[in-house]
């Protein structure tokens, strides 16, 4: 410590920075300036919304001119009045909550194998011999095909749906991670070693932060997936669920039961992603992008 | 740091004889012997692909991968600035400085650093938000926050603009003035060389060609009959014609 008691006595070759930071103005309109900007401009507020809205108002023009058979595709306000229905007599959570109890096991499950199996693979040459092969044969092969064959093995309760979907998300977590954990920039590595960290440290605070951008981009990927294979699984063979809802309603030809499923469907996979979305942004907040 | 010339406090810091590095056919440094005194500041001149990276490599243990013999002989306290800053992007500017760095008390002493160059307020910044000179300066403080016996920097002021270079000489003399660790600095900048070291050498064909004691007080000024004349010196053996230096 004694080397570093005399600050005071050497005047400073740079102003401190505090003084700097009181001459910066709080964040101020973007001034236009001569050179083009290539960067987004700024995010419309509620953009998202925009678009799905002029694709709602479109439909509901179309019910009341008569221009949509409702068969086809019944009006706006009769699939939200089947909803209410659904809601009251209890079928819609009850079909709602075991959907998504599936498409959570197979995500927790497929995170968690594909993270293991990434780092197995990404932190070692043997990890990498054992695993990688099988995982890529797999990759190579579509979940939905391995279905007839899961279901030999595990009949066709729970455990069939859920490994299902588990296996089509640890593909996504696998192939990011592992490919993130190996591409990180070999002056980072040296850095380390200059520094003389120990292998453990060097893991934890290089290794697995670097990873941690592709984990996402893995998890964003594996949500999609999640609710893909549970479509399917729950259309092949199943007595609830959302994707049974639908199935029965085809039988009867009730095209706004339908509709209110796939409605359903698109809620979970939105609020599914903007979850995702919102830890990534908390955990990668050092990162600039071109969305900012 | 003039006063230091005469080492005569013993054993060098840094041992180099005969070292002998090769990329496949290709004899980058052959028989190079150097000494480093204790709290010595050295300056490495040479031509593009001459080896100074190279032999900063060798020093600092990074080329286990490259083919070589010799004896090397370095202390186990030793920090390396790179040309890039070097900063982990996920890490905040603290802990930047102070990664790596065991010690309960590495928090403060990592204040005490950045505010040494300067940069006290900005411990919680992350890296993209510094410009690249500000970036250096937290290099420096990473480097100098282990309390290095030799600190290595292959063109740590390379990328900066003149002004901030200077600027940044000023700084880097205050803390090895300070610090005391024996400097082996790479740089293509005979100015830089002659302004900051107590001895200039130049590689060339993978030796040393050239070992020149800057004998000028501090602090230097570029201008001065003896400065003009250690460049010209320099630039000879860097194979550069300069018009010879008017009498004052
Ligand atoms: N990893 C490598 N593989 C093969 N050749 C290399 C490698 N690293 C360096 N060399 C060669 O060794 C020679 C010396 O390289 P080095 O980087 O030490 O030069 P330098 O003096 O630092 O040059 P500069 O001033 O341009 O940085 C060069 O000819 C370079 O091509
Ligand atoms: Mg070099």
């Amino acid at each position: 410590m004694n080397a570093f008691s005399n600050t005071a006595a050497v005047a400073p070759a740079f102003p401190a920075a505090s003084d700097e930071r009181l001459l910066i103005p709080p964040a101020v309109e973007p001034r236009k300036t001569g050179t083009r900007r290539l960067a987004l401009g700024r995010t419309i507020p509620f953009g998202a919304l925009i678009g799905p809205a002029l694709l709602l108002v479109i439909w509901s023009i179309g019910s009341i001119a008569g221009l949509i058979d409702p068969r086809t595709l019944p009006a706006p306000w009769s699939v939200v009045g089947t909803a209410i229905d659904l809601i009251a007599e209890g079928k819609l959570q009850h079909h709602l909550m075991t959907s998504a109890w599936r498409a959570a096991q197979g995500l927790v499950f497929g995170i968690l194998i594909g993270t293991i199996l990434a780092l197995i693979s990404g932190l070692s040459r043997l990890g990498e011999a054992i695993i990688d092969g099988p995982v890529q044969i797999k990759r190579a092969i579509p979940t939905l095909a391995l279905i007839p064959l899961l279901m030999l093995w595990f009949g066709i309760g729970e455990g069939m749906k859920v490994t299902t979907i588990a296996l089509a998300v640890l593909i996504p977590i696998y192939i990011q991670t592992h490919s993130s954990l190996r591409s990180i920039d070999s002056r980072y590595v040296e850095l380390a070693q200059t520094l003389r960290m120990g292998y453990g440290e060097f893991i934890r605070q290089v290794i697995l932060p670097g990873a941690l951008p592709g984990f996402f981009l893995g998890l964003r990927f594996a949500v999609t997936y999640a609710w893909l294979s549970l479509v399917v699984v729950e259309q092949v063979n199943a007595t609830s669920g959302i994707g049974y809802m639908i199935d029965l309603a085809r039988n009867y030809g009730q095209t706004d039961i339908i509709i209110v499923g796939l409605v359903v469907y698109a809620l979970l996979g939105l609020a599914s992603d903007g979850i995702v979305r919102f830890f990534q942004e908390r955990s990668l907040s050092w990162r600039r992008t071109l969305a900012d | 740091m003039a006063s230091h010339l005469g080492g005569l406090s013993g054993a060098p810091v840094v041992r180099v004889e005969s070292l002998v590095r090769s990329f496949g056919p290709r004899t980058i440094l052959d028989g190079l012997s150097l000494d480093i005194e204790k709290g010595e500041f050295v300056a490495l001149l040479g031509r593009s692909g001459s080896g100074k990276s190279t032999l900063l490599r060798a020093l600092a243990d990074l080329d286990d991968k490259v083919s070589g013999s010799g004896r090397l002989e370095t202390p186990d306290k030793k920090s390396v600035v790179f040309q890039d800053a070097r900063l982990l992007p996920w890490k905040r500017v603290l802990e930047n400085v102070v990664l790596g760095l065991d010690l309960p008390e590495a928090a403060e002493r990592g204040r005490v650093a950045l505010d040494e160059v300067g940069l006290s307020g900005r411990e919680n910044a992350w890296p993209v938000e510094l410009s690249g000179g500000e970036q250096q300066r937290v290099a420096l403080a990473r480097s100098l926050v282990r309390d290095p016996e030799l600190l290595l920097a292959d063109e740590p002021f390379g990328a900066l603009d003149a002004l901030t270079r200077l600027r940044m000489h000023d700084l880097l003399r205050q803390l090895c003035a300070r610090h005391q660790p024996a400097v082996l600095l790479v740089t293509h900048d005979v100015d830089e060389a002659v302004t900051l070291a107590d001895r200039v050498l130049v590689l060339d064909n993978g030796a040393i060609a050239a070992d020149i004691a800057i004998d000028i007080p501090t602090p230097r000024d570029h201008g001065d009959r003896r400065f003009g004349e250690i460049r010209s010196q320099l630039l000879r053996h860097l194979g550069v014609e300069t018009k010879p230096v008017l009498p004052v």
